[in-house]
């Protein structure tokens, strides 16, 4: 398998972290990954971004040695996956989707144990859990059991434990997945503070939001493949959370009219604010009016389509702006594929 | 390739320096230190749970000690197994056995709470031995079958069970019962590990309980159905029931068939068969967990 090839990304690990090129995996019929590329650029944060079943975990799940891949190759901190597990595993650090600590050993214990089990000697595990705990503020409750934490901290304490010795790439599988708002803003916080520290780290998440907070660099994967580059969305842009949500994922403002003969100045009022002067679509049965409009001027887009609908002496039946989710996006995505493809 | 350019660098002490030290010397010295380093590691995390939950031992030893109220003092004087035996006293080492049978219970339990928790998958990421999580948890349920089997021959001894067997008999009568423990544990942990979650390993017991009891346990397969008899005796939990009475003296009622005349012998086969077939099918399942 070759590892660089002249439209692939180099095998330079002093470049990428993760060079992955033609991943597959099959789990009886179905194909969990068919074909994946991924080059993480070192020093990132990379978001991995796909709607459920895409095949994020398991691309994660082959990177970090636990499952083998069907077919493909792919290197992590500059070792094959396949061939050198061992020395792969020496620089990575994996937070899965569920906190995989302890419950029943105390905090300090947690870490204690696992730098013991990345073979440090018992002073340095003592000392690095400490330095963790502190981290991750998690020093007052160093001596308490995880069962009595919150989700926050318990997810905070989960990436302590990868972070023993402080990886090379960190892999974190949905880390906010069934957490509350605080617990989440807890957790981005903690792995903001990681990325000071070089390491490289590769997300997966459904939430945009989350990829926007976050991540320098994203990939969209579908359906067991990388359509970043395939997709139009970035238009040869970086594909950084920015240009996608420009895009595809702008907020879109929309107008429903009260009768049909209103729709032509509807329409009017609609285009001015419209993104890169695009067209505004109509759904005639149900008087709506609707665009995208560009990222973070929602709001002035709003009062100003309210403006004009008022000088034209229009009244409408509602008006208002409304977020793609991140549904949508992967939507308008692989519509783009099938249409290319078809 | 530099091994020691490794993510360390960026750590903010000097921890972790000396894992570089470790990719000096002989590589197979080095990965059996490792290996047992690890292993220990496990075992002091279980042995840390159990401190921290003493509760834990009391309630595994919930259904054997009430099984030994309610044998002993419920059904004992209605149960007659002839030749003028104390029912009591070929009760007790039937309990012995029956609890290292539902032992691997336990060790299916442990086993499904770490890998739905993610901890299995976090140990299988990291660069310890891969052979420590699963001899880290033999050595710790041995340990623990110990610890239950002292707790129950302290009862036994309470309600008035003696052995009547040398000192070595007894004690050998000890080992065998860990041996059907340590062959169940290749069970649980396999298990475990094709067992989807919490809920569907409490199922297990429907398993445990016709293995644990349809054998020379409570009453010898003789009174029984000549069918049902037969898979009693036959029931590798017979087998160490029978040598461990004949070790301690306690009362065993003739049986005539070729296996009854052989519990001595079979309470060391059986555990060997079953680590034999369980071991390997165990790490393999370990190994290639989720594909």
């Amino acid at each position: 398998m070759k590892i660089s090839s002249p439209d692939g990304p180099p095998g330079d690990s002093r470049e990428f972290s993760v060079v992955a090129q033609g991943l597959r995996k099959t789990y009886g019929d179905k194909r969990a990954l068919d074909g994946f590329d991924l080059a993480v650029p070192r020093g990132t944060v990379f978001g991995l971004l796909g709607p459920n079943g895409a095949g994020k975990t398991t691309a994660v799940r082959i990177l970090c040695t636990l499952i083998r891949l069907d077919g493909g190759s792919a290197r992590v901190g500059g070792h094959d996956v396949a061939s050198e597990p061992r020395m792969v595993r020496r620089r990575i650090g994996l937070t899965g989707q569920n906190p995989a600590v302890d419950e029943i050993m105390t905090a300090r214990q947690n870490l204690e144990m696992f730098g013991r089990l990345f073979h440090l000697g018992s002073a340095q595990a003592r000392r690095r859990a400490a330095e963790l705990l502190e981290q991750f503020g998690l020093t007052e409750a160093a001596g308490k059991q995880p069962k009595d934490f919150s989700g926050g901290m318990r997810r905070r304490l989960d990436l302590a434990s990868s972070m023993i010795l402080a990886p090379e790439v960190l892999f974190l599988d949905e880390p906010t997945t069934g957490l509350d708002p605080r617990g989440r803003s807890e957790v981005w916080q903690a792995v903001r503070s990681l990325t000071e520290t070089g390491t490289t780290v590769v997300l997966t998440t459904h939430y945009l939001d989350e990829a926007d907070k976050l991540a320098d660099r994203i990939a969209v994967i579908d359906r067991g493949r990388n359509v970043t580059d395939s997709s139009s969305a970035f238009r040869g842009e970086t594909p950084t959370p920015a240009a996608l949500k420009r895009a595809v994922g702008g907020d879109r403002i929309e107008v429903m009219a009260r009768e049909e003969a209103d729709i032509p100045d509807v329409v009017k009022a609609v285009a001015r604010v419209a993104a890169d002067g695009s067209e505004p679509e109509t759904e005639a049965e149900t008087l709506r009016v609707h665009a995208s409009v560009p990222v973070g001027e929602g709001v002035a887009a709003l009062t100003e389509v309210a403006r004009s609908l008022q000088e034209a002496g229009l009244t409408v039946e509602d008006i208002g702006l409304r977020r793609p989710t991140l549904d949508e996006v992967f939507l308008t995505l692989t519509r783009e594929r099938q249409e290319a493809a078809a | 390739m530099s091994t020691t350019a490794t993510a360390t660098d960026t750590a903010t002490t000097d921890t972790a320096t000396t894992d570089t030290a470790t990719t000096a010397g002989p590589v197979r010295e080095r990965r059996l230190h490792w290996a047992l380093a690890d292993c220990w590691t496990i075992v002091r995390r279980d042995l840390t749970h159990l401190a921290k939950q003493p509760s834990l031992v009391a309630w595994q030893l919930g259904f054997p000690i009430v099984s030994v109220l309610l044998f002993v003092f419920v059904f004992g004087s209605a149960m007659d197994i002839g030749e003028g035996v104390d029912y009591k006293d070929y009760a007790m080492p039937g309990m012995f056995a029956m609890t290292m049978a539902f032992g691997f219970m336990n060790t299916a339990m442990s086993v499904v709470v770490d890998k739905e928790r993610g901890v299995t998958d976090r140990f299988r990421s990291m660069p310890m031995a891969p052979s420590a999580v699963v001899t880290g948890r033999g050595v710790s349920d041995v340990m623990h079958a110990a610890l239950d089997l002292m707790v129950l021959a302290g009862i036994a001894l309470v309600v008035g069970w003696r052995s009547d067997g040398s000192l070595l008999a007894t004690v050998y009568a000890f080992v065998l019962l860990l041996l059907l423990r340590f062959s169940l544990i290749w069970i649980g942990v396999w298990l475990g590990l094709i067992t989807p979650n919490q809920e569907a390993a409490g199922n297990l017991f429907a398993v445990a309980f016709p293995f644990g009891m349809i054998s020379s346990v409570f009453t010898p397969p003789s009174v029984m159905p000549d069918w049902l008899g037969a898979i009693a005796m036959w029931n590798p939990v017979s087998a160490t029931s029978n040598a461990v009475r004949e070790l301690y003296g306690n009362p065993l009622p003739a049986g005539g068939s070729w296996i009854e005349q052989h519990s001595a012998l079979m309470a060391v086969v059986w555990p060997l068969i079953i680590t034999a077939v369980f071991m390997p099918l165990a790490v393999r399942k370990f190994q290639r967990l989720s594909g």
